[in-house]
């Protein structure tokens, strides 16, 4: 019998748009510095330093819990949660979490909407800071520990067990980073920027949490894998335990993780030093949150006359939204202009860590869509000639404008070239000309020979047109 | 010569300004006793070997007639467990024995910035645990007036030095008693600050939400004067205060000052005192009763979950914040090579002395799931039961009295296996820490030439009222003895 499936999520989302770590001055953009050379006291733990809370992370916490529709408490703590690892050098964890408290959090309750009329609880939300990095060497028992990630700003976001399907989850996780991207508190496409854990069970069977899925896009597949694992042994009756399994991203399954995973006591007590925050709510009022995906989605149909499965590929991923609506701002034809990124820009696009498709290794920009839009819509060019075109300013970055020119794309509107070629045509091709006193389709023959003699750049309507009035003439 | 290490920090300021003196000849005068007694108390776990330079550095700005601060040439001693840059800080601990700080503590930093010179970095019990200073990796501080008592403790260091004159003035921390205890126990006096006037960046912590730093000092005067310097909101700090709340507070005592004092003594703390220690305690409110002071017993009745209530919290605060010191970024010599890193963690964290052990074990037990409720939430229970309590008194009195210490300064080694015992030596101090207010150990007398001290107590933010009060009892007691080393 197959049992029903519950799952819920962690979510870590790191805070990249701040300056500074969460307690400390030290930049919070750590990726690309040298080891060890992004630390200071705080970060490291030094005795006697002390956490200095970063104001502005409160505020990207808040700005979440907002648009995740939780409810922000008027008084939010922090809290320590003890277990020793060498990645973390104060041996304890500045977290939100407590097990003994029951408002310690930043945001709860709250609920997101996405792909069409599904929803998941938020069960709560709450600021932390990450550990370093350890650093295996290839050959080497030993691991070598990296501090410069020490102390930078997450934001945990934890859903209730609401999912069935792993599809869910993935249309779950494409909606939230899209509203992380909108808000502008994480630039999700940085390697380890958003991370996910899972818990799956069935019927009521024990909870069984993966960890380690590298990729967003690998959460549904690790899902799907340890739904059948947990199925395939209820079906053979062997019982499942809780645990903690890890994501093998080579051979794609999940597997025990080495250490054994009793219930560990993290003995959580509040901070003593950092004084508990009042949130008042004329603060929260003053935060500008900007325009959500599915405000965002709204206006594209309303005001753009866009259709509802375009708009929804436009805000799914900030990047396109924000480049049709420069695009559009530079030359107004958002229908052509969204089709063009749509269906040819995005047939280009590779896909990034986070699991969706990136435009950065794309040297197409607003100006190039809008201009090829034009040339379009203005009969200067056809699709076909487009198409070609795209695919080569995506790797040199050149402007249409400049690329016709070379070479010689532009559609052939004039009547007096056009007509010396149609009588090229009919000069060569006399028997095709009689035939076409018998049967009418042959006109179709005597088109494509004008078409390809010039490369297809004939207007079509215009050359018919002028193939008719010679054939009247003989 | 012989006499500058007597002068408080008025004497030693105003007689290097004035030219009596250079500052070279002071700190040598210090460093001399130092050399010369030092072995007989061991104060100092680390000298500052740029003392005399700095010392230097002032007579010169001095001839050159440059401005210099108004702490300018004073030789201050600095409890171990205070971060001081380039300068060893040791919480008398095999696990920093070898640990420099990169940076300096708050309170350090504004101290130099008054060009006060730093001698040197004093005994302590190991990571401020203990009320003797007998538990210091570095060996025992022994008592000025008696070489073979104990000194109090943990600022052991701090009290010694200052008594035996091998400092100016010291820096010491309070945690439940820490500075107070040994003031009482060396006759000098001690100051535990409201809860966040003092910046804590830089303090080691061993319970972060109890402790202060404080002054230790031959005289209320030069307390007043090192509080004054060191107090202040800090931007590193998040639990220090606002300046203005302070000074709003000290200037609406000022208009106060006509007002007849009162003062309660806690009659559950005199109850549990020994005879001697109450005799004196009974004495010194003749003291205040004849400086016109109104005096009356009253009752402080949840003084009976004091103890446990603090144990309770420290020990949980403790194994937290000392969980730490694994030796992967600092610490001792202790080759990693071939140990699984649990292993290696277990390996360094042995060398803990024992009361720290007994206090971490402790802390880790009172926090566990299942225990949390039971032990931590109830020690906070009562924590605020006792503030609330002591808010109400404060109401009613100005000042609230008892001895520092229930019991005389006792012979080393008399309790060290004893930590219960031990323990019941805070019974008057731990409430200033519970409740955050500040309190002030002074010298009250000598029995069998065993130094007593009493504690005074006032509502938060009230140290203005307690450096009035302990001055007039100052002045009327004169205790102007000096220990014969």
């Amino acid at each position: 019998m197959v049992l029903p499936v519950k799952i819920g999520l962690e979510i870590h989302c790191q805070l990249t748009e701040l300056n500074s770590k969460l307690f400390c001055s030290c930049y919070s953009n750590y990726r690309g510095k040298d080891i060890n050379e992004n630390i200071c006291p705080v970060c490291i733990g030094l005795p006697g330093t002390l956490p200095i809370l970063n104001k502005k992370a409160l505020e990207h916490a808040i700005m979440i819990s907002k648009a995740l529709n939780c409810k922000v408490p008027e008084i939010t703590m922090f809290s320590r949660k003890n277990y020793f690892y060498p990645d973390l050098p104060k041996n304890f964890q500045i977290t939100q979490y407590d097990s003994n408290e029951t408002d310690t959090s930043i945001g709860k309750n709250g609920i997101v909407f996405y792909g069409n009329n599904k929803k998941t609880r938020i069960r709560r939300i709450q600021l932390e800071e990450d550990p370093g990095r350890l650093i295996f060497e290839d050959g080497r028992q030993q691991a070598l520990i990296d501090y410069n990630r020490s102390g930078v700003a997450l934001v945990e976001i934890v859903t209730e067990p609401d999912f069935t399907d792993p599809k869910d989850v993935r249309l779950f996780l494409n909606k939230m980073t899209s509203i992380l991207e909108h808000l502008g508190v994480c630039k999700t496409d940085l390697e380890g920027s958003l991370r996910c854990d899972a818990n799956v069970s069935i019927g009521d069977g024990k909870k069984v949490e993966i960890k380690n899925v590298g990729s967003f896009g690998d959460v549904e597949k690790a899902l799907t894998y340890e739904i059948t694992r947990q199925q395939t042994m209820n079906l053979h009756e062997i019982e499942i335990k809780a645990e903690t399994r890890h994501w093998d991203d080579k051979r794609k399954i999940t597997k025990q993780s080495r250490s054994k995973e009793e219930e560990e006591d993290y003995r959580y007590f509040l901070e003593p030093d950092i004084p508990k925050i009042m949130v008042e709510e004329k603060y929260i009022a003053s935060l500008q949150i900007p325009e959500l995906p599915d405000d965002r989605k709204s206006r594209f149909i309303n005001n753009f006359g866009l259709s509802e499965h375009v708009s929804q590929i436009l805000i799914d991923n900030k990047e396109l939204g924000d480049l049709f609506e420069s695009a559009v701002n530079i030359y107004h034809s958002p229908v052509s202009i969204s089709n063009w990124i749509v269906s040819d820009i995005l047939a280009f696009a590779d896909y990034d860590s986070s699991g969706k498709k990136s435009l950065e290794n794309m040297k197409i920009n607003a100006n190039h869509i809008a201009e090829i839009a034009k040339l379009v819509d203005n009969n200067k060019i056809n699709r076909t000639t487009a198409k070609n075109i795209i695919g080569k300013i995506i790797k040199t970055g050149e402007l249409p404008s400049k690329l016709i020119n070379e070479k010689e794309v532009t559609i052939i509107t004039d009547e007096q070239i056009l007509n010396e070629t149609i009588n090229k045509i009919f000069e060569e091709g006399k028997n095709a000309v009689v035939d076409t006193k018998k049967n009418s389709n042959a006109i179709n023959f005597l088109l494509g020979k004008v078409m390809m003699a010039t490369r297809g750049r004939a207007d079509p309507k215009i050359t018919m047109k002028l193939i008719k009035q010679k054939l009247e003439q003989i | 010569m012989s006499n500058l290490p007597k002068l408080d920090v008025q004497g030693v300021v105003e007689g290097i300004r004035n030219g009596c003196f250079t500052a070279e000849e002071y700190i040598s005068s210090l460093l001399d006793r130092i050399e010369k007694i030092d072995k007989k108390i061991n104060a100092f776990i680390t000298l500052n070997k740029s003392a005399i330079n700095q010392a230097k550095e002032i007579d010169k700005k001095i001839k050159r007639g440059d401005p210099v601060g108004s702490l300018a040439g004073i030789g201050i001693g600095i409890k171990d467990n205070i971060s001081t840059i380039n300068l060893k800080t040791t919480c008398a601990s095999k696990m920093l024995s070898e640990y420099v700080p990169p940076y300096n503590a708050t309170v350090v930093k504004k101290l130099l910035d008054k060009d006060a010179i730093i001698i040197g970095k004093v005994n302590l019990d190991e990571f401020a645990m203990g009320s003797t200073t007998e538990w210091s990796f570095f060996g025992l501080t022994r008592n000025p007036w008696n070489t073979g008592y104990v000194c109090g403790g943990s600022s052991g260091g701090s009290a010694a030095s200052v008594a035996a004159q091998m400092c100016t003035v010291s820096l010491g921390s309070d945690t439940g008693g820490s500075i107070r205890c040994p003031s009482s126990f060396c006759s000098v006096v001690g100051l535990k600050p409201t809860y966040g006037l003092v910046s804590r960046y830089g303090l080691i912590s061993y319970s972060n939400s109890l402790e202060q730093i404080g002054p230790i000092g031959k005289n209320v005067s030069d307390v007043r004067e090192i509080f004054s310097t060191i107090s202040g909101k800090d931007f590193n700090d998040n639990t220090t205060l606002d300046n203005n709340i302070y000074n709003h507070n000290a200037e609406n005592n000022k208009s106060y000052n006509n007002k007849k004092i009162k003062i309660g003594l806690i009659k559950e703390l005199i109850d549990g005192a020994d005879i001697d220690v109450s005799k004196c305690i009974y004495s010194s409110l003749d003291v205040f009763k004849n400086l016109d002071f109104e005096c009356e017993e009253t009752s402080l009745k949840s003084t009976e979950y004091a103890l446990a209530s603090y144990y309770t919290i420290a020990t949980a605060e403790a194994s937290s914040n000392l969980a730490r010191y694994d030796n992967i970024r600092y610490g001792f010599e202790l080759d990693p090579e071939e140990y699984e890193w649990n292993v290696y963690f277990s390996k360094v964290r042995g060398n803990f002395g024992n009361e720290v052990k007994r206090r971490i074990i402790v802390g880790t037990y009172v926090l566990s799931s299942g225990y949390y409720g039971k032990y931590y939430l109830k020690a906070q229970k009562a924590r605020s039961m006792i503030k609330t309590e002591l808010k109400q008194l404060f109401k009613k009195y100005d000042l609230l009295i008892s001895s520092t210490v229930p019991v005389l300064p006792f012979k080393i080694g008399e309790k060290i296996d004893d930590p219960l015992m031990m323990y019941l030596i805070d019974v008057n101090t731990v409430l200033a820490n519970l409740s955050g207010i500040p309190a002030v150990s002074i010298p009250a007398g000598f029995k069998d030439g065993l130094p007593i001290g009493i504690q005074i107590m006032a509502d938060e933010l009230e140290e203005e009222k307690l450096f009035n009060s302990s001055e007039l009892f100052e002045k009327s007691i004169n205790i102007n003895s000096y220990p014969d080393l």
